[in-house]
């Protein structure tokens, strides 16, 4: 019987010639990694196991990003344990303010990921890097601990969910219109415990940021974790950056499926997710006559230099609404960099945005961007929870970069072509 | 272990936003964390709840971050066990890793009313309604978690198997 891409890596690292759905298996570990508000924990409970060294100081990567640089004291001791651990383990790969980013924009861009790999992260997002055929999926600080020192972790193989995309592109719908709207389609727990396989002619058409974007958004719908196969792109951006031993796995014709879906993008229209729940997706249409007070444009979902240059093209020349707060978060220095040479930043600065260096920032309430009682934002980022980005009594929506922006410019959501200077 | 006490009763997808918010996450201390425990769902939960008492909500419970503070902070605020339709994959992990006892019952929770007092018997997953005299059981915890709740916890597990192979 044929297996999904996902249980072929599992197997591989298991040992095993063949795995299956619900079995549970003992994984070797490619790379572990845990970031500033989930390391400190980690680290406490790693003491307790009572060996010395980590497994291998390449492959255990830590990431000052949430609450970075320092938001008050606290942060700023809990940085501190944790860079203290990286120089008592001299940890290889660790990076800190100013040649950082948002972890789940830096590690694909290190070359510290890739495909083939199995990687788990004490962050619910780790799944972004199954955009490059890798078996990726967040846990929690106990799990980092123990696979910190043991290299190793235990997995209950997930069923797999195929995702085939099909038709054409509509303009401006990007990676993150799919995911939001398959979001909307199956629910915020309509992959719980699944692999997430995204495929078909739409998705091998797509940017590798859009693939991250898609992937990122995996746990969203509840899944273990998202998936894409590799491809001429995938190679394309991982040559020259790799640090690791990687390999190409690929599906089965005959692999089994718990359910397969099939979304005809051609008529899609761009996405808007509506308080409180990703899975709470409207056609943007929907929502033009909603007011906003903030637009948020960055984060491990939407961070990345496709992401800035298609609010770029939307800023251009416009001037953000004198009622709206823009503010942009490049996902790493690189892409910062990146939007400077591009003269990004500048016309996001003529438009009246503020620049953030990276970080996680106002995507969970954190810094740089909270809101008050009864205010609105719309932000390209995952989640919409209640008091997501600041008071309880304030709301999320989350749409792609080109919405965002465009609303920034209104005060209100809007469609890009609503602005866009033609 | 038998846990019992009263019931708080919360609905479908509660998040680690609404069980610890992110805000309060510049420290990993339990008991710093319990004081804001379902904070942005309940901004009362915490001068509320008993030692003992009893978490039941409906699916997907503890959807969204990984952080572990979710329940620790629920642990450390008193509640003996969540029970719910459906949890979360990385609060199910979480939960059993640090030592938090979680349950898996449709039936129950459509039952259950907030204010119920409840017998929970962790070893056979019977949970007993005292206030309604009705009885449930939950889904069986695979047999692996159950190892690691008799080694008290993952990193006992691990510490075991580490000096295992040393
Ligand atoms: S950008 Fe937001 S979702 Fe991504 S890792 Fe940071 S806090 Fe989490």
């Amino acid at each position: 019987m044929g297996m999904t891409i996902t249980e072929k890596i599992l197997a591989a690292h298991a040992g095993k010639d063949f795995v299956e759905p619900g079995e549970l298996i003992s994984a070797k570990v490619d790379l572990v990694l845990g970031n500033d508000i989930t390391a400190p924990l980690a680290i406490k409970e790693f003491r307790k196991i009572g060996i010395d060294k980590v497994f291998d100081k390449k492959r255990v990567v830590l990431v000052p990003d949430h609450f970075t640089p320092n938001k008050d004291i606290k942060s700023a001791e809990q940085c501190k344990f944790m860079r203290e651990f990286v120089r008592e383990q001299e940890l290889e790969f660790y990076y800190e303010v100013g040649r950082m980013g948002i972890e789940h924009c830096l590690l694909p861009e290190e070359g510290l990921v890739g495909p083939g790999q199995v990687i788990i992260g004490a962050d619910s997002h780790t799944c972004t890097y199954g955009a490059l055929g890798a078996f990726s999926t967040g846990v929690g600080s106990t799990d980092l601990a123990a696979a910190m020192a043991l290299g190793e972790t235990w997995f209950k193989v997930p069923e797999s969910l195929k995702f085939i995309y099909y038709g054409n592109l509509p303009r401006w719908v990007s990676g993150k219109d799919l995911i939001l709207y398959t979001i909307g389609k199956i629910g915020v727990d309509g992959a719980l415990y699944r692999a997430m396989e995204f495929t078909g002619p739409v998705i091998e058409e797509l940017s590798m940021d859009s693939r991250f974007t898609m992937c990122n958004m995996a746990i969203e719908a509840g899944g273990e974790n998202g998936i894409i196969a590799p491809d001429e792109k995938t190679k394309q951006y991982i040559e020259g950056r790799m640090k690791f031993p990687y390999e190409f796995y690929y599906s089965d014709e005959d692999a089994k499926y718990l359910e397969v879906y099939e979304i005809d993008v051609t008529n899609m229209e761009l996405q808007v997710a509506f308080p409180h729940l990703p899975e709470n997706t409207k056609p943007v249409s929907e929502a033009v006559n909603v007011r906003i007070d903030q637009a948020v444009i960055g984060s491990c979902t939407n961070g990345r230099i496709e992401d800035l240059r298609i609010a770029a093209e939307v800023l251009k020349g416009n001037k953000v609404h004198p009622d709206v707060r823009a503010i942009i978060f490049p996902g790493t220095q690189k892409i910062y960099m990146q939007a400077m040479k591009e003269g990004l930043v500048e016309i996001f600065i003529e438009a009246g945005a503020a620049v953030s260096t990276p970080t996680c920032g106002p995507c969970l309430g954190g810094h740089m961007g909270i809101l008050a009682k009864g205010e609105r934002a719309i932000a390209t980022t995952n989640r919409n929870f209640v008091g997501r980005m600041g008071h309880p009594e304030s709301e999320v929506y989350l749409s792609n970069p080109a919405v965002a922006a465009a609303s920034a410019v209104l005060g209100r959501i809007a469609h890009p072509d609503e602005v866009i200077k033609k | 272990m038998k846990f019992s006490g009263k019931v708080w009763k919360f609905g479908d997808d509660i998040d680690t936003d609404l069980i610890i918010p992110a805000r309060y996450l510049n420290t990993s201390d339990p008991e710093e964390l319990a004081k804001h425990c379902m904070e942005d769902a309940d901004a009362s939960f915490y001068s509320k709840v008993q030692k003992g008492d009893i978490i039941v909500a409906g699916k997907n419970f503890g959807c969204g971050s990984s952080r572990e503070h979710a329940p620790v902070a629920i642990k450390a605020c008193g509640v003996s066990c969540v029970i719910a339709k459906t949890f979360a994959r990385i609060f199910y992990r979480n939960a059993f890793n640090i030592g938090l006892s979680i349950f898996e019952c449709e039936e129950a929770v459509e039952k259950i009313d907030e204010g119920d007092v409840l017998e929970v018997d962790a070893s056979t997953g019977i949970i007993k309604n005292l206030t309604k005299n009705e009885e449930y059981r939950a889904t069986p915890v695979p047999e692996f978690m159950q190892e690691i709740i008799s080694a008290g916890g993952l990193i006992n597990y691990v510490k075991k198997k580490v000096s295992r192979n040393a």
